[in-house]
């Protein structure tokens, strides 16, 4: 992983001066809250329901063993023993003093963490592959260009003030784990004649009006790709709609002005700069790969006697089959931990299981933990011969779940037990969902199924992408709960489709069983997927059975 | 509103005027409006004169006329309004503009630096602290990722020069 030099150190250092300065003013009344709000945002500090929440940015989602102790430390320390992980691969801490924020930003500032832009109208944390630089389908290491972006972007002079937050995704697999296409910005990798470079999308996202990302450059060489931003970004920054926080999105100026025309005012800027100072010559990219320290792999055999043995164990197998996946060197894997456990709040973890996932890595995994934008952790570089062995231990603090990428492996906002924002409780709806979901044997038979919960139509719990979607709405002080079906956040991204109108909340679980039960009634063969089925079949089938007799 | 130049606060030469309005001897800052339609006979006057350039327009209209400008005045109708920053790089890093370039409005010290970095060098600071602040809000940043018209040394620079 990219490890901070000096020049990365003193920045950082500057920044928590600057923000203890600024909390020191607003402590004294010198600057008021409106004032205030946008620079607390930008280093990652909310005001929500009930406390202030400080976000912190994990670049790309990627952390060693030290830093996370240090989020567990915080947690402890600061906070009610516990943190959460987002959709965004960032971490929350839901239950800090406004006094005692600068010292929490200082001990994280120790090892190279901060809350710089997990908030305020600016380029937002970059996110990727969980399993990048493990992962065998993909071209090279997104990360390289994630750090690149995160330092461009970082106080950026210009995009600050931009008309409405920005965020940026990459994915350099086959497989798109990242979502690119509803993201303001997506780069996709791709080779071309031995050269690398990016298909880059804009004005994807979801929210209140969610649009998939159009492709404005199917191959940008990869010198370009900061001056390609610069002009993309300028032209958001000059032209986006300032009128309205709804319409303030890119995707609204593209939408508005057509992806073409879009794109030629894009082109037109980027011709005036893509020679400056902005090129990414080879030295410029060695400079940041060489802080990158890589593991030294040891190429094993696959399949080692420890595995096969361990296999004979049901719980094990299941958890094998279901949360281990191969990693590009021979002999390792890639271990999901799940976040998920059932009646627990999705992306919860403990400062103790913090601790302990910190040990693991160290002990079996090079010292590397990753963040899904799932709400689960990752040790991306695990010896299959130590995954008995890592299973005990995950198993034991309770992240052995094995429902990753099940209907179970719920993504949920944090609702209304703690946004401001929300209109109804989503976490309550996930927790009675993995009650309802809890053998492990049907779940697996159920096989891959996304679910999403937005407690709101600002939709950060992506309900537009859940295989099953579920948002909150509130009616007459009552919650209730609009379905969606068929939608997908890869790399052929489509918006799922409302099946009718919004049932209670004492009825939801049961209208998502139904949704299954007519799933598995009604598939080809165990090998077609819900999704699978959905687009084969229409909503319709599922729509007339999800809602309850009357 | 205390208009801080070099660091210093410091007395303004230039005198705003309405459109429609005489212009008086000695430095003007006029609107873009009446800079346009009246081009021609202001470039036979002597006294320097400045614009007062919306956000809403393409800087690129100015190029022609800022060899006969002293000054360009950009405005932060608020301060999360950041428009008046692309302006200001392309005024100074694209068109060559070697004049002042002014920020008006909602102007707070902790924007001071990024303006700077931008290309900004007369700052009509609302509040009398601020102005008095400047210098330190100038230099809470001693290294900078991003390469601008500013010339202020960047990490990549920095690494460069470490590396020898």
């Amino acid at each position: 992983m990219y490890v901070y030099d000096a020049f990365d150190r003193t920045f950082l250092q500057e920044r928590v001066a600057e923000f203890r300065d600024q909390v020191a003013r607003r402590l004294s009344g010198e600057l008021n809250e409106e004032e205030f709000k946008p620079l607390r945002l930008m280093n990652g500090v909310y005001l929500q329901l009930h406390a202030y929440m400080l976000r912190v940015c994990i670049p790309y989602g990627t952390l060693n063993a030290t830093q996370l102790r240090a989020l567990a430390r915080v947690a402890r320390r600061y906070d009610r023993d516990y943190g959460h992980f987002t959709t965004r691969q960032n971490i929350q801490f839901n239950w800090i003093k406004l006094a005692e924020l600068p010292d929490a930003m200082a001990d994280l500032a120790e090892v190279g963490i901060h809350g710089i832009q997990t908030s305020g109208n600016c380029i937002r944390n970059t996110t990727t592959d969980a399993f990048a630089g493990a992962a065998r389908d993909e071209i090279e290491d997104p990360r390289l260009y994630a750090e690149i972006i995160r330092q461009w972007s970082t106080l950026h002079p210009e995009f600050t003030y931009l008309p409405r937050k920005f965020k940026i995704a990459i994915s350099a697999a086959r497989h798109d784990r990242a979502a690119t296409r509803v993201h303001d910005v997506g780069l996709r990798l791709h080779r071309r004649d031995g050269e690398t470079g990016f298909e880059v999308m804009v004005g994807g996202g979801l929210g209140r009006t969610p649009y998939i990302g159009k492709t404005i450059r199917d191959f940008l060489p990869k010198e370009d790709l900061l001056s390609y931003l610069e002009a993309i970004v300028r032209t958001y920054n000059l032209g986006g709609r300032r009128d309205n926080i709804y319409k303030a999105r890119i995707k609204i100026q593209v939408h508005e002005l057509g992806a073409e025309a879009f794109a030629e005012k894009v082109e037109a800027e980027w011709r005036q700069i893509k020679d400056g100072a902005l090129k990414l010559d080879q030295a410029a990219l060695d400079t940041i790969a060489d802080r990158f320290l890589t593991p030294d792999f040891e190429a094993l055999p696959d399949d080692p006697a420890e595995l096969a043995t361990a296999l004979a164990n049901p719980a094990f197998a299941r958890w094998h089959a279901n949360s281990v996946v191969p990693h590009k060197v021979g002999g390792h894997a890639i271990v999901t931990l799940s976040l998920k456990p059932v009646g627990g709040p999705p992306g919860d973890c403990t400062a103790d299981q913090m601790d302990t996932i910190a040990d693991l890595a160290e002990r079996y995994g090079y010292g590397e933990v990753r963040v899904a934008h799932e709400q689960n952790l990752v040790l991306p570089h695990v010896r299959q011969k130590d995954l008995p062995a890592v299973w005990r231990a995950l198993d034991a603090i309770g992240v052995a779940t094995p429902n990753v990428g099940l209907v179970t492996d719920i993504i949920s906002c944090p609702g209304l037990d703690y946004c401001s924002l929300a209109n109804t409780r989503s976490i309550p709806i996930a927790q009675k969902l993995t009650q309802r979901f809890a053998d492990d044997a049907r779940i697996a038979d159920i096989g891959r199924l996304h679910v999403n919960i937005s407690g709101c139509i600002n939709a950060c719990g992506h309900h537009h992408i859940g295989h099953i979607g579920i948002l909150g709405v509130e009616k007459k002080d009552e919650e209730f709960f609009q379905i969606s079906l068929g939608g997908k956040g890869n790399s052929k991204a489509r918006l799922g489709e409302l099946i009718g109108p919004a049932i209670p909340e004492s009825e939801i679980v049961d209208a998502v069983e139904r949704l299954v039960d007519t799933y598995l009634e009604l598939r080809a063969s165990p090998a077609e997927t819900f999704i699978a089925a959905v687009e084969r079949l229409g909503i319709e089938p599922f729509k007339e059975r999800a809602y309850a007799p009357r | 509103m205390p208009l801080v130049k070099s660091g210093a606060v410091a007395a303004d030469p230039f005198t705003a005027v309405a459109d429609g309005a005489p212009l008086p001897d000695g430095p003007v800052i006029i609107s873009a409006d009446r800079l346009l339609a009246e081009q021609g006979t202001l470039a036979a006057r002597n006294g320097e004169i400045g614009v007062a350039w919306p956000n809403g327009r393409d800087v690129a209209e100015l190029q022609p006329l800022l060899g006969r400008l002293s000054l360009v005045a950009l405005a932060f109708p608020k301060f999360r309004d950041g428009r008046a920053y692309s302006q200001a790089r392309l005024l100074r890093e694209r068109y060559g503009f070697k004049g002042e370039l002014r920020a008006t409005g909602n102007v707070l010290r902790d924007q001071l630096l990024m303006m700077a970095r931008a290309g900004f060098d007369g700052f009509e600071v609302e509040k009398a602290a601020d102005a008095a602040a400047f210098a330190q809000a100038l230099e809470s940043y001693s290294l900078f990722y991003q390469p601008t018209g500013d010339g202020r040394r960047t990490v990549a620079a920095a690494r460069r020069a470490a590396e020898g």
